[in-house]
């Protein structure tokens, strides 16, 4: 199965958190890879870091890839506090 | 009997338990020096039994382990190499720790001069493989160290407590579920923080998060392990979750605190231990030691406070997790806690049970079997058709609980045989021959009686092969053999019995040797031919062992006697196969169980006999005629001349004679003799009844048994009948 490609825009929080879990799991079934764009995030909390966790741990249940594309100063300010940048982006 | 003492047995079985755990690892890292995963195993059981005896003060268990340890600690980091002496020595102080745990089943506590000349010398030898690390390492390994001392050798202060030697705060943080709806954002707090101070790691905890259909992007699942750099004071910190704290878990840990402190975390946070306890080794907010010492101390502190009061079972599962969480901890392996808690998983499946308890309910049951075929009888007599019904349901179901029941008894003869590794071991290394020693069939279950009673003549029956049996180096290599001598265990089913066959591929036995040997001893008459297997039969004679030159016979012949005559007591055979110049195979046979016989019921006048069912060859009319003419107490049979036994002569029946007796053919000790009884009522399963001690010099009857009726039957010993007949024939 091809990548699938996903992009979040505008805000990634509590305030969008429940629309975007169906619709990334989701995506995220569909494709063997998920690329997740979020070069376009204008602001993220503990909601969306959290989504972002649930994603990866399914991708670790079922084998699949999640990649985070689009860099973006908020989302690495974000990740970087809480410890969590190698994780998602495991070369760096 | 106190619970402190109920503790300590818990602890002496344990320990004797990872003995024979460490016995078995030390020879494989002989066999494999790089198995890591084993040398761990050898590591943690030489710790666990440190550890242990230090709960309960034993400290000079502890001093001598604490120095077995440290050099496996070294062979473990790969800093020694585990040559051959050191794993000779170490088995020696396995032993060593072995006769201490021994010494305290008697109740003593305190080693006399002679055990402890021996520990100081054990810890000699030991010491000189630690002489290259450094004279400091010695030092101390050579100090009676208590387990405390060890543990937190660097960060000890004088009274008694120990401090963290991080200068760091380290601030736990568990967000409650609603925090995100209440309006507040756990990161902020975080950043805030940063104001105060540097974070130097921060670990962010998702376990709380459930699986992805039931996760809630509204809720909060997020934890963190902080630590944290600061002059702040605690209030100060405090004060940065303050809006937070009623939704929060908030625990906040000053620099250099006690060690107790961590362990309290630990305890507290909803994450399993070692995930916590790694966490927290990683991020630098306990040293390895810490580590352990906040987890040892947690079972210390534990026992100290609740011994008296703590149920047997408590403990050893406090033992195992120390034994486990130490080592695991220290690795700091991901991947191995799977594995933990797949052995905790396992250990909890099964639970420890005194045989003598066993044996009581296994008697009790005998029992129902018995009042079971009682109820039926009596239901039959007074013809009762409902009350049978009835009644053969529930003996049909006793039966199952009484089958069941016996299984109970039942183990493995893996542990056996595993045994015999180390005298394999160590007497091919005594005598200079490499000998391998293979084990097949180590899950046939058989009773535990029998397993306990076998092992003496199966150390015979090995340490013949290696001795006799296997030829030197030389002679193999001259013959084309491997230079690796072979030793076979072998162990399986057959038709309600157990076989286990002792096998090596030695020089075999010379069975002409035996015939002359025989001869010579006056065993066999010259004008006898026997056939290959009955020469063979003749090693387990007395009168062929008790000969001075064993070696002459190119094999075995030491105490086979002694071997059949263990072998027979427990109702079983043995035999030889052997080929000249290939090998020797000793076959036992044994019953499954020693409290259970299939028997043949006959009767004698009014009372019941039992025989065993595999001694029993034919049944045949007894009349005048049968005699053909002969005189004395024989019949002709198949073309044989039969001596028989009148059970009503023996046992001094006086009930009513039979007008057709019958003759029941048995053989016993490969000869064949007739019983002439008055009746016989066929199989019946027996429930044996040893006899009373009053009763042990009785010659012929080997037990007995209850009856559905009630009435007592007493079992004949079949081989003690032939030998009477024999008697008797020689003295004619």
């Amino acid at each position: 199965m091809a990548e699938h490609c996903e992009k979040i825009v505008g805000e990634f929080s509590i305030y969008t958190a429940a629309a975007l879990k169906p619709k990334l799991l989701e995506a995220l079934a569909a494709a063997s890879a998920l690329s997740l764009d979020l070069s376009g995030v204008t602001e993220i909390d503990s909601a969306g870091i959290q989504l972002l966790l649930l994603l990866k741990r399914e991708t670790l249940k079922s084998g699949s890839e999640l990649r985070l594309t689009g860099s973006n100063p908020v989302v690495d300010e974000a990740l970087a506090l809480c410890n969590l940048t190698g994780l998602f982006n495991p070369e760096s | 009997m106190d619970e402190l003492e109920q503790a300590k047995q818990t602890f002496v079985s344990e320990a004797q338990d990872l003995l024979r755990d460490m016995e078995s690892g030390l020879m494989q890292i002989e066999a494999e020096p790089d198995d890591a995963e084993n040398i761990n195993a050898v590591f943690r059981a030489a710790h666990t039994i440190k550890g242990s005896a230090g709960l309960f003060g034993l400290a000079h268990i502890v001093s001598f382990t604490h120095v077995v340890e440290t050099v496996l600690e070294r062979i473990r980091s790969g800093k020694l190499p585990p040559s051959g002496d050191l794993i000779a020595l170490l088995l020696e102080c396995r032993d060593h720790i072995e006769s201490l745990i021994e010494l305290l089943t008697r109740g003593i506590e305190t080693p006399d001069a002679d055990t402890e000349q021996r520990a100081e010398a054990l810890r000699t030898q030991l010491l000189g493989f630690l002489d290259g690390e450094g004279g400091a390492e010695t030092a101390k390994a050579h100090a009676p160290a208590s387990v405390l001392e060890h543990d937190v050798a660097e960060s000890q202060v004088p009274d008694g407590q120990y401090l963290v030697r991080s200068r760091y705060w380290h601030i736990s943080l568990r967000f409650g579920e609603g925090v995100l709806r209440n309006g507040m954002e756990p990161l902020s707090f975080i950043r805030y923080l940063k104001k105060l101070g540097e974070i130097v790691h921060i670990s962010t905890l998702y376990d709380a998060m459930p699986p992805a259909a039931s996760m809630d992007p509204e809720s909060c699942y997020l934890g963190f392990e902080i630590v944290f750099d600061s002059a702040a004071t605690k209030p100060d910190i405090e004060r940065v979750f303050e809006f937070v704290e009623d939704d929060c878990q908030i625990r906040i840990i000053p620099p250099h605190s006690e060690v107790t402190r961590f362990r309290e975390l630990i305890e507290a946070l909803p994450e399993a231990d070692l995930k916590v306890g790694e966490i927290l080794l990683k991020s630098g907010a306990l040293t390895e030691q810490e580590l352990e010492a906040a987890l040892h101390n947690q079972v210390v502190a534990e026992n100290q406070a609740d011994v008296p009061q703590l149920p047997v079972k408590r403990l050893g599962e406090i033992l195992v997790e120390q034994g486990v969480v130490h080592a695991e901890t220290v690795r700091s392996a991901l991947d191995k806690q799977d594995k933990v808690q797949a052995n905790k998983l396992k250990e909890s499946k099964s639970i420890r049970i005194d045989a003598d308890r066993l044996d009581d309910l296994i008697n009790l049951m005998g029992e129902l079997v018995i009042g079971s075929a009682a109820a039926t009888l009596m239901a039959r007599k007074h013809d009762l058709i409902d009350v049978l019904e009835a009644v053969s349901s529930i003996s049909r179901l006793i039966e199952d609980i009484h089958d069941r029941s016996l299984r109970l008894r039942m183990v493995q003869i893996a542990d056996t045989f595993n045994r015999f590794r180390r005298v394999v071991r160590d007497i091919s290394r005594e005598i200079g021959k490499d000998i391998d020693l293979i084990i097949d069939g180590g899950e046939t279950e058989l009773d535990k009686s029998v397993v306990e009673k076998i092992g003496d003549p199966l150390t015979h029956l090995v340490r013949n092969a290696i001795d006799h049996g296997i030829e030197n180096a030389e002679t193999r290599a001259l013959l084309g053999k491997p230079a690796n001598g072979q030793i076979r265990l072998n162990a399986y089913h057959e038709s309600g019995s157990i076989i286990i066959e002792v096998s090596d591929d030695g020089g075999g036995i010379d069975a002409d040797k035996v015939l002359a040997k025989a001869l010579a001893n006056g065993l066999v008459a010259p004008t006898q031919t026997l056939t290959e297997k009955e020469i063979f039969q003749l090693i387990f004679e007395p009168g062929l062992s008790t000969a001075e030159k064993v070696s002459n016979l190119s094999g075995r012949g030491v105490g086979m006697d002694v071997v059949k005559r263990n072998v027979i007591a427990l109702r079983g055979t043995v035999e030889v196969t052997s080929e000249l110049g290939a090998g020797t195979t000793v076959t036992i046979r044994l019953p499954l169980t020693l409290s259970i016989i299939d028997g043949f019921l006959v009767m004698v006048g009014d009372s019941s006999y039992v025989l065993p069912l595999d001694s029993v060859v034919e049944c045949v009319e007894f009349t005048e005629e049968s005699r053909h003419g002969h005189e004395g107490n024989y019949v002709a049979w198949h073309e044989h001349v039969l001596s028989f036994v009148d059970l009503r002569e023996l046992f001094k029946e006086k009930g009513p004679k039979a007008a057709r007796q019958t003759i029941v053919v048995v053989q016993g000790g490969g000869q064949k003799i007739g019983l002439v009884v008055d009746q016989f009522l066929g199989e019946f399963q027996t429930v044996i009844k040893p006899l009373n001690k009053l009763f042990e010099k009785l010659h012929c009857v080997s037990g007995s048994t209850i009856l559905g009726s009630g009435e007592v039957a007493l079992i004949l010993d079949v081989l003690a009948m032939t030998r009477l007949v024999e008697t008797r024939v020689e003295a004619e």
